[in-house]
């Protein structure tokens, strides 16, 4: 069988688990096996929800030494549960907790691992064939991995999560657990926004904004496209944005849909971060600025006068369609 | 205090990326090669700043060819003591992390570091497997680690924020921006790195479980289309209609 990890931080499914799911369910279907989810942790609500997105079963493991991320306990657990279950493929989001369980986990069960897969895999079972962005963006690769259990983890927005089912009922899994070490003493994070890696429309800003007194027209437009704001690295180095808004080599890497570089010259470290963007639009009023050579859409001119008139633009287009 | 860094050496950021015609290997003629970013402005920065104010001793490892020797007197010059250099290619994440973990055996470390990931492989699976192999905890993208004897806190960065973590040493860590600053070697540095030691130890035999079939390079952009300043109407019908991308 396919194992599914459906992430739920705080008790809630992120969408990267409707996206694993709605992969892990065509994998399935390619090598003909049945596609499980589980979910770990002791608050996870509407856990059976999985079942629309293609899981035939979604089990759960309710104990609350698995609330937060601690990689032993974790990555324990779910070797123990894919033994139990008997799962060929267990798949991850390649999140912030996937990527510290994915590695952990290959080790356990002896399984060849890719991380960051983007497309759906070829092949069988005895060779499954799987491609991911390699060299910040400017390579693909394709591996084939030939163990007979294989760990694979999802880049966040490579598929769209697909309904096409009904919710199941949820089973209950009982596997032993390890004592972890780690302790998580608080979580800070940014209240009411979509987190930057699992953004479907970004609105980034760089220098050319002038100062941070001017950010005003760039949220004003991110609010009208329900995007999160992101920013170039000497914005986030001058403080005139927090520092988590910093996509790039040094910061995020994203693949949202939809990528708005505003005043921002594109040097490679950005694009290294963004260049995975399914469609990226450009306003810079240096018509010689190297992000235009990566752009899909470019507007040449003064960003002061081009946002506002482009909020406008899609307040009239919203309110028609 | 005894920390372990393990640093990778890749192409360059502004390299061009190129294959052999069949897309099996990596064209490596004109590439410049570097320390792999996080792990030498965040990784080996922080572990260097450790030593200094508590003291010990920071060994840098580098699974690869002696070809690597460059990149390795780097880390002794930014300020590691000693260095490790694991004679084979490194193959694959699991193939790096089975001679990190047979080596870490060995050594007795406090603490082990690596970068966030790798900027060629992009794959942040080697810290995790490597803690898995040692039996160690395992942190993730930290940007912040402070000790007070044996108990650490760190910052983690998460999805839209950070997670505030304490645990005891020993433990395995892979480091993101705002661990530490980048430093530049300086001519001190560089000399005395010359006569550090550096260790050369053969491979681990590991089975591959991975086989690279083909690199191939990613479609090229179409060219931009440009559109009127004044008609931003016209921007917001193209990201509809054609891009579908609102």
């Amino acid at each position: 069988m396919v194992l599914v990890y459906a992430e739920s931080p705080n008790g809630h499914l992120k969408k990267s688990a409707f996206e694993a799911v709605t992969y892990g369910k065509k994998v399935a279907e390619l090598l003909g096996l049945p596609c499980v989810a589980i979910t770990l942790g002791s608050k996870v609500q509407d856990a059976g929800e999985l079942g629309k997105y293609g899981a035939s079963r979604v089990v759960q493991v309710a104990d609350a030494q698995l609330d937060h991320l601690d990689s032993q306990v974790i990555a324990a657990a779910l070797s123990t549960a894919a033994q139990q279950l008997g799962a060929s493929i267990v798949l991850l989001s390649h999140s912030s907790s996937g990527k510290t369980i994915a590695g952990r986990l290959a080790v356990r069960l002896s399984a060849g691992l890719v991380s960051g897969v983007n497309s759906l895999p070829t092949g069988n079972a005895s060779e499954l064939r799987v491609k991911k962005m390699v060299f910040s963006g400017k390579a693909i690769v394709e591996y084939a991995i030939t163990t007979p259990v294989k760990v694979l983890s999802l880049m966040g927005n490579a598929v769209r999560p697909e309904i096409n089912g009904a919710a199941v009922s949820v089973e209950t899994l009982s596997v032993p657990l390890t004592s972890g070490r780690v302790r998580v003493k608080a979580v800070k994070t940014v209240e009411g926004k979509v987190p930057l890696p699992e953004a479907e429309i970004v609105v980034s800003a760089g220098r050319g904004m002038k100062d941070p007194g001017n950010w005003g027209i760039v949220e004003e437009l991110a609010d009208t496209l329900g995007a999160t704001t992101a920013c170039s690295r000497p914005v986030a180095d001058s403080h005139w944005r927090p520092h988590h808004e910093h996509v790039g080599q040094t910061g995020i890497a994203i693949r949202p849909n939809l990528y708005i570089a505003i005043g921002i010259s594109g040097a490679i470290q950005h694009l290294a971060g963004v260049n995975s963007s399914k469609v990226i639009v450009v306003i810079n009023k240096d018509p010689e600025a190297p992000f235009f050579k990566a752009a899909d859409y470019g507007v040449v001119g003064d960003l002061f006068e081009i946002v506002p008139r482009l909020t406008a633009a899609i307040r009239k287009f919203k309110s028609t369609n | 205090m005894k920390i372990l860094v393990c640093v990778s050496q890749t192409p360059d950021t502004t390299a061009k990326i190129s294959f052999s015609p069949d897309g099996t290997t990596f064209n490596s003629a004109g590439v410049q090669f570097i320390m792999n970013p996080y792990d030498e402005w965040y990784a080996l920065v922080r572990a260097c700043e450790l030593r200094e104010t508590l003291g010990g001793t920071v060994v840098v490892l580098n699974v690869g060819p002696a070809s690597n020797e460059t990149t390795i007197r780097k880390a002794l010059a930014i300020g590691a003591d000693e260095a490790v250099r694991i004679d084979a290619e490194p193959q694959s994440a699991a193939f790096v992390a089975k001679q990190v973990a047979e080596y870490a055996k060995t050594g007795g470390f406090d603490l082990i570091f690596l970068g966030k990931e790798t900027i060629d492989f992009n794959g942040s699976e080697v810290g995790a497997m490597v803690a898995e192999h040692l039996d160690l905890p395992y942190i993730s993208y930290a940007s912040k680690l402070g000790l007070n004897g044996n108990l650490a806190t760190l910052e983690r960065d998460i999805e839209g924020g950070v997670e505030v973590l304490e645990l005891e040493l020993p433990f395995v860590l892979s480091a993101a921006k705002g661990m530490a600053e980048q430093r530049i070697p300086n001519m001190r540095g560089i000399m005395m790195a010359r006569t550090k030691p550096l260790t050369v130890v053969p491979p681990v035999p590991v089975e591959e479980s991975v086989k690279t079939l083909q690199f191939t390079l990613p479609p090229a952009k179409v060219g931009v289309k440009l559109v009127d300043p004044e008609n931003m109407d016209e921007l917001v019908r193209l990201l509809h209609e054609e891009a579908k991308a609102i």
